[in-house]
């Protein structure tokens, strides 16, 4: 737990992470996940609790002891050092014997494809270079745990998309052990083995990323991870496996949802649907399927999908996304259709 | 405003090849005398003397002064005005004046030897006033904002996100200073000694008043050959290799600064 004044950053935070794993904690701004990120360093200590790394405390330790590199979200590379200065900083300060760092140090660079840059000042680098070097700067130490700061945040979509290839490629072949606090939800998804939803100081789920998108534990879980269609409602009685579910909306017929709780008849939930979960048709579909009416109130193409904005009752959205290019009757603005989805798909969200 | 500079230079560069007339007036008659004058042990030691003085008091504003402006750099921003306020405050009284306090802080009954008996430091009051020592406490006081304020820019600017980089990359405080700190201020640091180095080089209120006659510098010295003497072609001589030993000592820093000397130098 760690307090600032008042405030209450992060609480009740518990996690572990594997060697050799790559871990994220996803959360908006203001989450906690910096604060943890800076405890990990080992830059703040918390208030309560203990941290441990191969089973030994790391409390009281300072940043210089702890067997822990952070790679810095701006890279706060050395302005005054080349490249090779920077990446070696990490062995002269543990001081390694000169030819074991010039191997060392042409190893990081090379696996971060920088060789032939040693010379080169900070200032003279791209800023794509930037980042490896500062990724470089930490894995030369084989620390225990690699810490990354929103580590792509400063660069431009483009190189971002690269770099996250090349980044888990890197830590795969080097074995690395990292924990990844960032803000961007799909670039926590494809590169960790392992995610951590952070919420106002606290972890709400944990889980491998295919997880956390189909089984959420709760609705901030739900939208932090994408798109999801909400209806609220009350669940009512069983029906075989499944439950009833009354939407508060209007006079929308009683849906059956998929359901292992045994959660009282009568209390206030919340449906959630993904939107590729959901298809939609013309015609009234199989009598299998979940089924909504709606109308159709915004196309937008998006490239390698369409999506599709469908108003259900009075005002909610919903959204729905067909592969373009499949053999679909394609849908215009202000068409009234019919969304529909199979009996296993929709998730409750108790309040 | 080069010409306000340069005409009274050559003028003083002019004089300093004249010779003394009589009753101290200047006789424009080429000579190379008061260089050659200037040759005798006394004036070199006067010299060197006020050179150990000003080196002296630039180290010690270095030491009193870096953690001062770091501290002040790093505390809160609505702070920071209120903190530069109180260095410069010194400035708003007169400078012969404060030399005047000093005077009677460092006398043999003065509030310094209390204190320090009081304390049972010493048990006979200390020789502070009219020493060397007492000279060097009144260049630091008087100079420390010269080096202050061109080190709180310098620190105000290094990133503090560098300084927890080192840290993380295994550097020990003292490693994150020399690495770090230290190169990254450099320029602020430079300033901030030639700016302490030059007026305390040059000074003659401080040693005058506080120094006595041992500690004499090279300021006093050409007041003494203007004012008292009258020998305006010796004191100009002086003024000239005072000006020359000081530009030699710039360019000598300049250089030794503007080589970048990373922990690889030499590799």
């Amino acid at each position: 737990m760690r307090r600032h004044g008042s405030v209450t950053a992060v609480d009740e935070v518990s996690f572990e992470v594997r060697r050799g794993e790559f871990f994220s904690i996803l959360g908006p701004s203001g989450a906690g996940k910096t604060s943890v990120l800076r405890m990990l360093a080992g830059f703040e200590d918390p208030d309560e609790g203990d941290l441990l790394i191969d089973g030994q405390s790391m409390l009281g330790v300072p940043p210089n002891r702890r067997p822990v590199n952070l790679v810095f979200q701006s890279y706060a590379l050395f302005p005054h050092l080349t490249v090779f200065e920077n990446v070696a900083f990490g062995l002269k300060m543990r001081r390694v014997p000169t030819p074991l760092i010039d191997e060392q140090v042409c190893q990081a660079l090379t696996m971060v494809k920088l060789l032939g840059k040693e010379a080169r000042l900070p200032a003279q680098l791209s800023g794509g270079e930037q980042q490896r070097v500062a990724l470089a700067r930490a894995l030369v130490n084989k620390p225990a745990v690699v810490l990354l700061d929103e580590p792509l945040a400063a660069l431009d979509q483009q190189l971002r998309q690269e770099m996250q290839v090349e980044l888990k490629s890197i830590q795969e072949q080097a074995g690395l052990t990292c924990i990844c606090v960032t803000h961007h939800q799909e670039e926590a998804m494809m590169m960790s083995d392992r995610i951590a939803v952070m919420h106002q100081g606290r972890m709400w789920q944990i889980g491998p990323p295919r997880e956390l998108y189909e089984r959420p534990c709760n609705l901030f879980v739900s939208r932090f991870l994408g798109v999801s269609n909400e209806l609220p409602g009350r669940v009512g009685g069983l029906v075989g496996e499944h439950r009833l579910f009354q939407p508060v909306d209007d006079e929308q017929p009683p849906l059956l949802v998929g359901t292992a709780s045994g959660e009282q008849a009568g209390r206030s939930a919340t449906l959630s649907l993904r939107p590729e979960q959901l298809r939609m048709a013309r015609e009234r579909p199989s009598p299998s399927d979940q089924v909504l009416p709606g109308r159709i109130e915004k196309v937008l193409f998006a490239g390698s999908d369409t999506k599709y904005l469908v108003r259900i009752g009075h005002d909610r959205l919903w959204e729905a996304r067909m592969a373009s290019g499949a053999d679909l009757a394609s849908f215009a603005p202000g068409e009234p259709v019919f969304l529909h989805w199979s009996l296993s798909d929709g998730q409750l969200f108790f309040e | 405003m080069g010409l306000f500079f340069l005409v009274p230079l050559g003028l003083v560069f002019a004089i300093s090849f004249a010779s003394r007339g009589t009753y101290g007036g200047i006789v424009w008659e080429f000579t190379s005398a008061n260089y050659l004058d200037l040759l005798h042990p006394l004036y070199g030691k006067i010299l060197g003397q006020s050179m150990w003085y000003a080196s002296l008091t630039t180290a010690i504003c270095f030491v009193l002064g870096f953690p001062l402006a770091y501290v002040i750099a790093r505390s809160p921003v609505r702070w920071q005005p209120i903190f530069l306020l109180l260095v410069m405050l010194p400035f708003w009284t007169n400078f012969l004046v404060r030399t005047y306090a000093w005077m009677i802080l460092l006398r043999h009954d003065g509030l310094m030897n209390r204190f320090v008996m009081a304390l049972g430091v010493v048990d006979a009051p200390l020789e502070l006033l009219y020493t060397p020592t007492a000279v060097v406490i009144g260049l630091v006081y008087g100079y420390l904002p010269f080096m202050v304020l061109p080190l709180y820019v310098a620190v105000e600017r290094l990133d503090p996100l560098l300084v927890e980089a080192a840290w993380d990359l295994y550097a020990s405080r003292w490693a994150v200073f020399m690495q770090v700190i230290l190169p990254l201020t450099k320029p602020g640091i430079v300033g901030g000694c030639i700016l302490v180095f030059i007026p305390s080089i040059g000074s003659f209120i401080t040693p005058d008043l506080l120094g006595g006659a041992r500690s004499m510098m090279i300021g006093n010295l050409i007041q003494h050959e203007y004012l008292v003497v009258r020998d305006w072609p010796l004191g100009s001589a002086v003024s000239f290799v005072l000006m020359t030993v000081v530009m030699a000592a710039v360019a000598l820093y300049y250089r030794s600064a503007s080589r970048t000397d990373g922990p690889w130098e030499g590799r």
